[in-house]
């Protein structure tokens, strides 16, 4: 492997190949209730207690469209900057399973709501666009529990019925870093629309990667292998290099490669076969007669449109057009809508830069340590603002806004009452500071006199000193000025 | 207590509204004929205990102000009833108890009616004779040993035997229209979306509708009335302004245009089935209708259509009875072998036909060839009655190609039992209301009977040519109560 500027490349010998890489995200809708049914989604309740007579398909039960989840995708969809189509059709995807109690799974094949669109990496190298191919609307299927009980396999409902979003990237990606941050920014992306929490622990967001290997340069795809239902970054980019390995191990031994559908081994990190074509199910796809063809206004598209919200891309150009961050430090806040909320509450109030080397820095670090989200964070915007605030109006020095930044940790107190409370204000009283300076110099005349003499390095030596006798409270500007100006005498 | 059971449902709804009769004396007349009737094999479930407490309960507490106040009903085992076993006529459903109601039944009970049981039917509604029921075949009451037609068989046999005042059955293909002909009775399948299928064991979702049955127009029409609703919860239902359909029934159908589709004069049509039609034709004109010379040029291609549509949705539909959830559940070795020893036990060689026809066509590499094509010969039909509703405002046709057959006439020979329904599936496939009324009886006393075909959302209309020719041709059933020892 090696990686000449951003390409990611696989060498054998002297051949090098590239990696091809589409995902289909499915991505669980944001709504109290599913797809077709008034059971609620709530996740992590008791097993089988979300499940109304549609969801366990009861004869006779019949689907009726949830509007609030047909909106959802619409968002989404405008999100995704795609063509949003009048007219849609649900299919039935027809196959025998447990837990899926209809015996086939209500999707959208040949007429999905949302066409084609895109989505914009920051990478290192540059932006890139990845092409979406469209977005539909579909049910998820039950849960099948193999290790409760020795004898039998156990089904849970709950998740029967609940509304996805299969999210169809064109094959746009090519190494596992670009998947990382593209399944990072369509997640940063519905949650500033609010249309999926994209909690992968909780199964709202997972992917089946398809991942194909050619020669460097050559136009033609080679043959494609898909990788089901991969549940974490992590593990989509663990299977993305197993899988190409092997593609490109099989190609070097001039063997064919199977066009096959394959799981990923978390434990033993290898994908193994799960299906060939042959094997490959026919889903007797048709248009599903208990709907009909789910058909939306541009008037109703319209009113959608005024409820998004500004959108990371939108949101970085303004960050960095009006506070003048670096590309780098507005992808960073705007990547999170609660980031950047929490950035934008801040500096209301205070300077924009003190408040990004903070959020970036200390903040960020003790989310970081705490594994906490913004939205979590022991210390409010309020008073981040009022700290950021006491060091810009010189109250306190930035070493000293450390502390109290650590007390914050603890207490959501107000800082200038901490630094009342302890006693923390800078010294920043020229004549209190010369006398500090004064006993510093008189009791070092020794090294005053090697100073003089060049030893320029000693001048860091009184500073310690000054400080460490104030208590750290003396304001080091002032003190930097005075002390040179004494010495120079 | 026979002249209670031989009342129309008007007039049991009179008796009961001046008190000459109650709802009490009326379930128990129809309970008792029906006790006596087992031989006809009508009821899959009866429920009489408990219709006679409900009785009982109404009289306690009448309120005339309902439109079939106290009146007991059975209802085709299709009907999902709460609390009451529901099998649609399988082995796979036997044991299944619904704990909610079917919209259709639900908007009777409403009415005051009471449940008297639920009747046989062709398993899972597929059949033309009511013999792939699981429970058995049903005896038509007109005659030992003949089938009263499918799939709404123990509804119209039921019905044809005075065992409940009216009936509901369902029809995807002719299954209340052709049982009702050859039993003699009134059979009306309305327009696709105006009695909601909410609650109704799904066999063809685009072609299913509920509809009423009953020995005279009048019922008919009431019954209707009470059953049609708009339901949200069925999304193919349709929000139409629905007719008051008993009240504005009238039999003025002067000036009226009907049209004689060529297309139904086919190959080898009985000729007494001929005379009935002539027969209705000339009833109509004596009513003052005029008559026009129509075509529908894709009426032959309608039943290899039906028997595409109809199965592909039918092997979807059926996926869900697989042993997990309720029903039947054969043990197997591991999941794939209780499906398949569930599926193979649990469902009749009808079911399992149309099953693998519906899998084939819908299999890829065969979708676009059978399933896509017959969708658009749907289509096809569809327009043929468009073109044609703009000349006519009425279609008159024979209900069936022949009179009532034996049991075990055509088991053998699904294509002849299939092409029973050659004159009611176009209907279905275009969605249209259509009725079909006794006109006449063949050489052996059999009645025949006369479809009304109609304009979407037009069923009074045809309710009115209907009532015209009933009082025109002033039809009795020739039942001898031969079973009854």
């Amino acid at each position: 492997m090696s990686k000449n500027n951003h390409e990611f490349l696989i060498t054998r010998k002297n051949n090098h190949y590239e990696v091809v890489i589409g995902l289909e995200v499915h991505a669980q809708i944001k709504s109290n209730s599913k797809l077709f049914s008034s059971s609620s989604t709530k996740f992590g309740a008791e097993p089988n207690t979300q499940v109304s007579l549609v969801d366990a398909a009861f004869p006779g039960m019949l689907p009726v469209i949830n509007e609030f989840c047909v909106k959802q995708a619409i968002k989404t969809g405008i999100g995704l900057k795609a063509k949003i189509n009048n007219k849609s059709v649900f299919d039935r995807k027809n196959y025998f399973y447990a837990d899926l109690p209809q015996g086939y799974q209500i999707s959208q094949y040949k007429h999905p709501i949302v066409g084609e669109g895109k989505v914009i990496l920051d990478m290192p190298y540059g932006q890139k666009e990845i092409g979406i191919e469209r977005l539909h609307l579909e049910q998820d299927a039950g849960k099948s529990i193999h290790d409760i009980d020795p004898e039998n396999t156990l089904v849970d409902l709950n998740r029967s019925g609940v509304a996805l979003m299969e999210i169809v990237s064109k094959p746009d990606l090519s190494s596992p870093e670009e998947v990382n941050i593209y399944i990072k920014k369509l997640r940063s992306i519905m949650r500033y629309l609010g249309t999926c929490d994209g909690n992968m622990q909780e199964g709202s967001l997972r992917a089946d990667v398809n991942v194909s290997v050619k020669k460097k340069g050559e136009e033609k795809l080679g043959t494609r292998c898909e990788i089901k239902n991969v549940n974490s970054i992590k593990f989509m980019q663990m299977a993305i290099i197993y899988e190409a390995n092997r593609q490109v191990d099989l190609l070097e031994e001039e063997k064919t490669i199977d066009q096959e559908t394959r799981l990923f081994d978390t434990k033993k990190n290898e994908t193994r076969s799960m299906r060939s074509k042959e094997d490959a199910h026919d889903y007797r796809y048709f248009p599903d007669p208990d709907l009909l063809p789910l058909e939306v206004t541009n008037d109703f598209i319209d009113s959608i449109k005024l409820e998004i919200p500004e959108l990371p891309d939108e949101k970085k150009k303004r960050f960095i057009e009006k506070f003048k961050l670096t590309p780098y430090e507005a992808t960073i806040l705007v990547s999170d809508i609660e980031t950047s909320k929490y950035f934008e509450e801040v500096t209301n109030n205070s300077d924009i830069k003190l408040a990004t080397n903070w959020i970036t820095g200390e903040l960020f670090a003790l989310l970081n340590e705490k594994n906490l989200e913004i939205s979590e964070s022991p210390i409010s915007s309020r008073n981040l603002s009022k700290l950021i605030n006491l060091i810009k109006n010189g109250t306190i020095s930035g070493k000293i806004a450390k502390t109290v930044f650590e007390i914050m940790t603890h207490e959501d107190k107000d800082p200038e009452a901490i630094v009342k409370e302890k006693d923390l204000k800078q010294e920043s009283n020229p004549k209190e500071l010369e006398k500090l300076i004064d006993k510093i110099i008189n009791d070092n005349q020794d090294k005053v006199k090697e100073y003089k003499a060049g030893k320029d390095k000693l001048f860091g030596f009184f500073v310690g000193q000054i400080m460490k006798v104030s208590g750290g409270k003396a304001n080091p500007k002032l003190v930097n000025e005075i002390l040179k100006d004494k010495l120079s005498r | 207590m026979s002249e209670i059971t031989s009342l129309t449902l008007t007039e049991l709804v009179k008796n009961i509204k001046e008190k000459k009769l109650s709802s009490t004396e009326i379930t128990k007349a129809f309970v008792e004929r029906s006790q006596k009737s087992k031989e006809l094999n009508t009821y899959i479930t009866e429920d009489f205990s408990s219709a006679i407490e409900k009785a009982q309960k109404f009289d306690d507490k009448p309120n005339f102000d309902l439109k079939l106040p106290g009146i007991p009903i059975a209802v085709k085992d299709l009907f999902c009833t709460n609390g009451v076993r529901t099998t649609a006529g399988s082995k796979i459903l036997n044991n299944f108890i619904p704990t909610y109601e079917s919209t259709v039944t639900q908007n009777i009970w409403q009415q005051g009616a009471i449940l008297l049981g639920k009747l046989n039917c062709d398993e899972f509604a597929m059949g033309s004779s009511n013999e792939t029921s699981f429970f058995g075949n049903v005896q038509n009451p007109i005659d030992k040993n003949l089938v009263p037609g499918g799939s709404s068989g123990g509804s119209a046999s039921a019905l044809a035997a005075n065992l409940t005042p009216v009936t509901i059955g369902t029809d995807t293909g002719g299954s209340i229209r052709q049982p009702a002909s050859f039993t003699g009775t009134v059979g009306l399948k309305p327009t696709y979306g105006s009695c909601s299928r909410y609650g109704i064991v799904a066999f063809a979702s685009s072609l299913d509708q509920a509809g009423p049955m009953s020995k005279n127009v009048k019922d008919c029409a009431l019954l209707l009335e009470v059953m049609s609703s708009y339901d949200k919860k069925d999304s193919t239902s349709i929000d139409f302004n629905r007719s008051k359909y008993s009240l504005e029934l009238n039999n003025n159908i002067k000036g009226k245009k009907i049209g004689i589709p060529k297309e139904y004069r086919v190959d080898d049509m009985p000729i007494e089935i001929e005379e009935l039609w002539k027969k209705g034709i000339e009833h109509v004109k004596e009513c003052g209708a005029e008559l026009v010379d129509i075509s529908l040029p894709h009426t032959n291609y309608a039943l290899p259509t039906y028997y595409i549509v109809a199965p592909a949705e039918a092997s979807s539909n059926l996926a869900r009875y697989d042993g997990v959830k309720y029903g039947f559940r054969s043990h197997g070795e591991n999941l794939i072998d209780m499906y398949e020893k569930t599926r193979s036990e649990g469902f009749g060689d009808e079911v399992k036909r149309r099953i693998m026809i519906g899998t084939y066509v819908l299999s890829s590499g065969y979708y676009d060839a059978y399933y896509l094509k017959a969708q658009k010969v749907r289509r096809l039909i569809k327009n043929d009655f468009d073109v044609v509703f703009n000349q006519v405002e009425a279609i008159l046709t024979p209900s069936t190609p022949s009179s009532a057959f034996k049991i075990g006439e055509k088991t053998n020979d699904p294509i002849s039992m299939y092409l029973n329904d050659i004159f009611t599936v176009p209907i279905n496939l275009a969605g249209l209301p259509g009725i079909s009324i006794p006109a006449g009886f063949d050489k052996n006393d059999y009645p025949l009977g006369l479809q009304i075909i109609g304009k979407a959302f037009d069923e009074q209309n045809i309710l009115n040519i209907a009532y015209s020719i009933e009082e025109k041709i002033n039809f009795k059933n020739k039942i001898t109560d031969w079973w009854i020892k």
